[in-house]
């Protein structure tokens, strides 16, 4: 678990794909550089689609962590 | 006395629901659309009148023309909900009281989200944006066609897909293929939303030379470089920019503190009861339900909505559940299309493009006036066989 301080949270759970990686991309948009946005999601897809959105926008992924029945996946806005 | 429903918007969702009941339940109820415009739109022509395919007269009809007579059409503009007094506030200063309420406000563009969005591209979610697209397209000699989606969630997730896909075919009547390119920029890692639907589209569009460009969300529009930006940090040069706009949810949604996060009504994904209050349901492009924005899944939602306010007023309890049921058209240019047939569990399997599911949006365009709003297609997905739906 992660010790960074996170400055939003993102409960996707439920949400079917390409949902999850939607609200972290529209969370993106609104935050500030530096701020660390964690992302829970059920959704298979997103164990792929996040990680390469990070890579892609040139964020950092923090952390990807397994939860039960869903992944928390940990973005710090990188510019 | 009658129970009181009013029904909120005059798209396909409202029109179908108010026709619904009134036929269902006939004196035990008395239901009120109310629509700022009175004009009922056929959203899903605008592509065609874009490509010069069709023109914009057929597209609109006045909703009391749609209506049941025994439905009251109230032309005014809704601008608060109070669902605990059971009241609706309208602009004339009036207000409407309701046993039951549907909220069927359908989804606005909002353009200024984007900077030079407005200025800097075109766009056929609106007739009069279709109708300039159709005249900017017959100005165009060749050069870079740029397609992309300004924010999701949007109405008619195939449409910039189909936009592609057919002004390809578009370019090359006009023999200007050759000097012109044709770009999706989309902002997933696939072309289009559904995984199994990308699939079958991804290889169609490389074959036709359509680019596709991924992960590319428009943050601005800049009109005199002629180039669009991405959030991701990537910039295009374009010749003709078509770009979905930003959606957002209606003005009296807002003003009402009823959306979510998201803006979107929280809606129950299978009562379709909206935040937890008994007597105050949505569907269609309102709702925050993670299932396509487009008037066939405002069709399916109705008869459930229904079908549950009847029960209510009956004083039985209600049993029919929406399931997440869609079912749409993908036209992939040269005369052809597929379709797209799911709900909440099984993801569409899309059938090969073909010149009978062309033949079939074409047909089902055309009736759409005299059986859609009436409630006289049936309230399941046609053509659907229990082989075709993955398990």
């Amino acid at each position: 678990m992660t010790t960074t301080e996170i400055t939003r949270t993102i409960d996707a759970r439920g949400m079917a794909c390409p949902g999850p990686l939607m609200a972290l991309i529209g969370a993106i948009r609104t935050s500030q550089v530096g701020d660390v946005l964690e992302v829970l999601s059920s959704d298979e897809g997103s164990k792929t689609d996040i990680p390469a959105w990070v890579t892609k926008a040139r964020h950092e992924l923090v952390e990807v962590v397994a939860g039960d029945g869903y992944a928390r996946f940990v973005v710090r806005k990188a510019r | 006395m009658p129970a009181e429903i009013v029904v909120l918007g005059g798209g396909v969702g409202g029109t179908l629901v108010a026709n619904l009941l009134d036929k269902s339940l006939g004196r035990d109820v008395h239901v009120t659309v109310v629509d700022p415009t009175g004009m009922h739109d056929y959203q899903p022509g605008y592509l065609y009148v874009a490509l010069g395919e069709a023109k914009g007269h057929w597209l609109t009809r006045e909703e009391r023309s749609l209506l049941r007579s025994g439905v009251d059409l109230a032309i005014e503009e809704a601008i608060r909900i109070h669902p605990d007094a059971g009241t609706v506030q309208l602009r004339n200063g009036g207000s409407l009281s309701w046993d039951y309420l549907v909220i069927a406000t359908g989804a606005r563009l909002v353009p200024e989200l984007i900077p030079g969005l407005a200025e800097g591209s075109f766009e056929f979610y609106s007739l009069a944006g279709a109708e300039r697209l159709a005249q900017a397209l017959r100005g165009f000699h060749g050069g870079s066609i740029k397609v992309g989606v300004a924010g999701i969630p949007y109405k008619c997730p195939p449409a910039p897909v189909e936009f592609t896909m057919m002004v390809d075919g578009y370019l090359r009547r006009r023999g200007l293929r050759d000097r012109s390119e044709v770009e999706l920029l989309s902002p997933l890692n696939r072309a289009f939303t559904i995984e199994s639907a990308s699939a079958l589209i991804q290889p169609i569009m490389e074959q036709r030379g359509i680019g596709l460009t991924t992960f590319f969300n428009v943050e601005s529009v800049d009109p005199a470089a002629q180039t669009v930006e991405s959030l991701e940090g990537e910039k295009q040069e374009y010749d003709l920019l078509v770009l979905v706009p930003p959606h957002e949810c209606a003005e009296v949604v807002k003003s009402s503190g009823l959306g979510d996060v998201s803006g979107w009504l929280p809606t129950d994904r299978t009562t379709l009861q909206v935040g937890g209050y008994d007597r105050v349901f949505a569907l269609g492009d309102a709702t925050d339900l993670p299932i396509s924005k487009s008037g066939s899944t405002a069709h399916f939602e109705a008869p459930v909505i229904a079908s549950r306010i009847a029960s209510l007023v009956a004083g039985t309890a209600p049993t029919e559940n929406y399931g997440g049921r869609v079912m749409c058209f993908l036209e992939t240019g040269d005369g052809r299309a597929t379709s797209l047939r799911f709900d909440y569990e099984h993801p569409p399997i899309p059938p090969q493009p073909n010149r009978a599911w062309h033949v079939a949006k074409w047909l089902f365009n055309r009736m759409y006036w005299e059986t859609v709003p009436q409630g006289r297609l049936p309230e399941r997905a046609p053509f659907t066989t229990p082989k075709e739906v993955a398990s």
